[in-house]
């Protein structure tokens, strides 16, 4: 069962006087419980896609759809609240507050919800733990490696339990050692707590962890491979 | 509450700026509630006074004297039922840099007149009894360290010499605005070393009810119209009014400073919230992607805002207060009762809000409208 949909979707960006066209319309199916990697070149539309998915921004015309919600025709606000129950979103360059803990770090999107204190505290310390970052809490980023403060935003985006994972680059940053472990995590989210992944990365060890990848060029899908799960 | 956390760590990002931000914003509601007090105590004076009271001058101006045998056909006037009469001395205590008023009176008459102003029956019959006797008010204890008994000597400026008096009694006013730090002595000992010249400063009327008045002042600068020193006859409040309106317009020039000064700290304010929000641009982004509302994110800035203009309103409107009444100031005895009221509170308290709202608003909109992708793309 398709967990994303999307239906002939253009996108179209204005820079100066030029119309730069990145999708014209682009239609694709993404399983719940999938694992799926994103890849391509720069500027092929891979992060215009992910933004697409996760209602970051809104197609030119066509339809997303994620888990039976139109996606594409909600307003900001409505956006806003889906995307704080429905979707996690990982960046590159991690976007931890600076000001905040690694504990405090992964409680923002609970702050949203109406969960007590004490079910916040459980939450926080379970998705801490997951990524193995329990001893972690009070630390700011600025005291955790680049690996650790990946892994906090991961335990940010999982730890109100979205249906689907969306991460930008999430070892574009990292060294070999703390990729794989990034790598290993994603795997258990998807395996383990059925998460639906989408990764964008141009990493091909990291493509390799995916079940499904798809290769965008000029917002167009030119290549689909299916894996077995990863070594 | 939920979001005091994240409220408090954005506030304590730069810890200097955000104290100085809001010093800055406690410095201008001390200024503005300072000013603004100089306003209603000059108010409050020249509201003061009795309805029953009038007080009669030289037509010409205040500086003129009145001869003293005015008493006795002023009292005579239908309708006045006590005069007094005082003159203004004008004399320097030590290195004369501590000002305070001091002028002779006609004391029984003045004291009969003026029960607001407050002294022990043994201290009163005292001041009575003695002709170089002195009267204080309470404030000057402190202020030169003074006792009741002791000499003191004041050097005249209008009435030159070396001037000895021996302080009788201490008076407590009834009412804060009346000065306490006034001298008062015997009229009959001015008008003895000088000569005997006969002279009154101004006269104040007792009359029998102040629906009168208008009438009694009429008949009075009547009497007087053709002579050598014409009356200006008023109530008591429109005399002390004169005093007020002496400073100019005081209010306007007060309030112009005042609202000068919240409008420089505005601008600073205001410049700070701009900068606290553009450096957090990217967090802001990241905010949003994690389902925070544009309405959620004005919240949060104009709280952040709220707390810093609010804060330093509280902190501002508080010294003001604490500061004035611990000090019991009256700037050297020209602002009797200098006290920040109520209302100037709820003024300060409004022009915090006002100042939250427009130093808040620009930067809180700002981060409600972001646009995520192009806020990430921009700095990632």
């Amino acid at each position: 069962m398709p967990l994303v949909e999307i239906r002939d979707v253009t996108k179209t960006f204005s820079r100066d006087a030029e119309r730069i066209e990145v999708f014209d319309g682009l239609s694709m199916e993404i399983e719940q419980g999938s694992f799926t990697a994103l890849m391509g070149p720069s500027g092929s539309g891979k992060s215009t896609l992910l933004n697409l998915i996760a209602g970051l921004d809104r197609p030119t015309s066509g339809t997303v759809t994620v888990g039976g919600a139109v996606v594409s025709a909600m307003s900001a606000a409505e956006l806003a609240t889906w995307r704080a129950r429905n979707v996690g979103f990982v960046f590159q360059q991690f976007n931890l507050l600076p000001v905040l803990t690694a504990y405090q770090n992964v409680e923002l999107p609970l702050l949203l919800t109406r969960l007590s204190k004490k079910e916040r505290d459980e939450r926080v310390r379970i998705a801490l733990g997951v990524v193995g970052l329990d001893d972690r809490l009070r630390h700011y980023p600025r005291q955790l490696s680049g690996g650790q403060e990946q892994r906090v935003a991961i335990a940010r985006a999982i730890v109100a339990d979205p249906t689907l994972v969306l991460l930008d680059e999430p070892t574009g940053q990292l060294d070999a050692k703390s990729s794989q472990e990034v790598l290993a995590l994603l795997s258990r989210l998807n395996e383990e707590f059925g998460k639906t992944i989408i990764i964008v990365t141009h990493d091909p060890q990291a493509a390799a962890r995916a079940r499904r990848q798809l290769h965008l060029e000029k917002g167009t899908f030119v290549e689909q491979a299916t894996a077995g799960a990863p070594a | 509450m939920r979001f005091w956390t994240l409220l408090r760590a954005n506030l304590g990002r730069h810890k200097r700026r955000t104290f100085l931000t809001i010093a800055s914003v406690a410095l201008a509601l001390f200024l503005f509630a300072s000013l603004r007090t100089v306003v209603t105590t000059l108010g409050a004076a020249s509201r003061f006074g009795s309805a029953r009271r009038l007080v009669v001058t030289n037509a010409t101006g205040i500086v003129f004297p009145l001869p003293i045998a005015y008493a006795n056909r002023l009292a005579a006037v239908p309708g006045v039922e006590r005069v007094s009469w005082a003159n203004w001395f004008g004399g320097q205590y030590g290195d004369g840099k501590r000002f305070f008023a001091n002028f002779a009176v006609d004391a029984k008459s003045y004291l009969e007149m003026y029960p607001e102003m407050q002294v022990p029956a043994d201290q009163k019959a005292a001041f009575l009894a003695d002709r170089s006797g002195a009267l204080i008010g309470n404030r000057l204890l402190d202020v030169f360290g003074w006792k009741v008994g002791q000499n003191v000597t004041l050097r005249g400026t209008i009435f030159p010499g070396d001037w000895t008096f021996t302080i009788r009694g201490v008076y407590t006013p009834s009412d804060k605005v009346i000065n306490d730090d006034a001298m008062m002595f015997h009229f009959a000992y001015l008008d003895e070393k000088t000569g005997r010249q006969g002279l009154a400063g101004w006269y104040i009327m007792e009359i029998d009810s102040a629906e009168r008045a208008p009438a009694i002042a009429k008949t009075v600068d009547d009497m007087f119209r053709n002579s050598n020193a014409p009356t200006k006859t008023g109530t008591e409040q429109a005399f002390n009014a004169s005093f007020a309106t002496m400073w100019g317009n005081v209010s306007l020039l007060m309030n112009t400073i005042g609202m000068a000064v919240v409008f420089a700290i505005l601008l600073v304010t205001a410049n700070a919230m701009m900068m606290s929000a553009r450096e957090r641009t990217r967090e802001l982004a990241v905010l949003k992607t994690i389902g925070f509302t544009d309405r959620r994110l004005f919240g949060l800035v104009m709280a952040e805002a709220g707390i810093i203009t609010l804060t330093g309103a509280a902190l501002g409107l508080g010294a003001a207060k604490l500061l004035y009444r611990a000090t019991n100031f009256n700037a050297g005895g020209f602002l009797p009762g200098f006290d920040v009221t109520p209302a100037t509170f709820l003024l300060g308290g409004a022009v915090a809000l006002a100042l939250m709202l427009a130093s808040g608003i620009v930067p809180a909109a700002r981060a409600a409208r972001l646009p995520v992708v192009a806020a990430l793309r921009n700095v990632e």
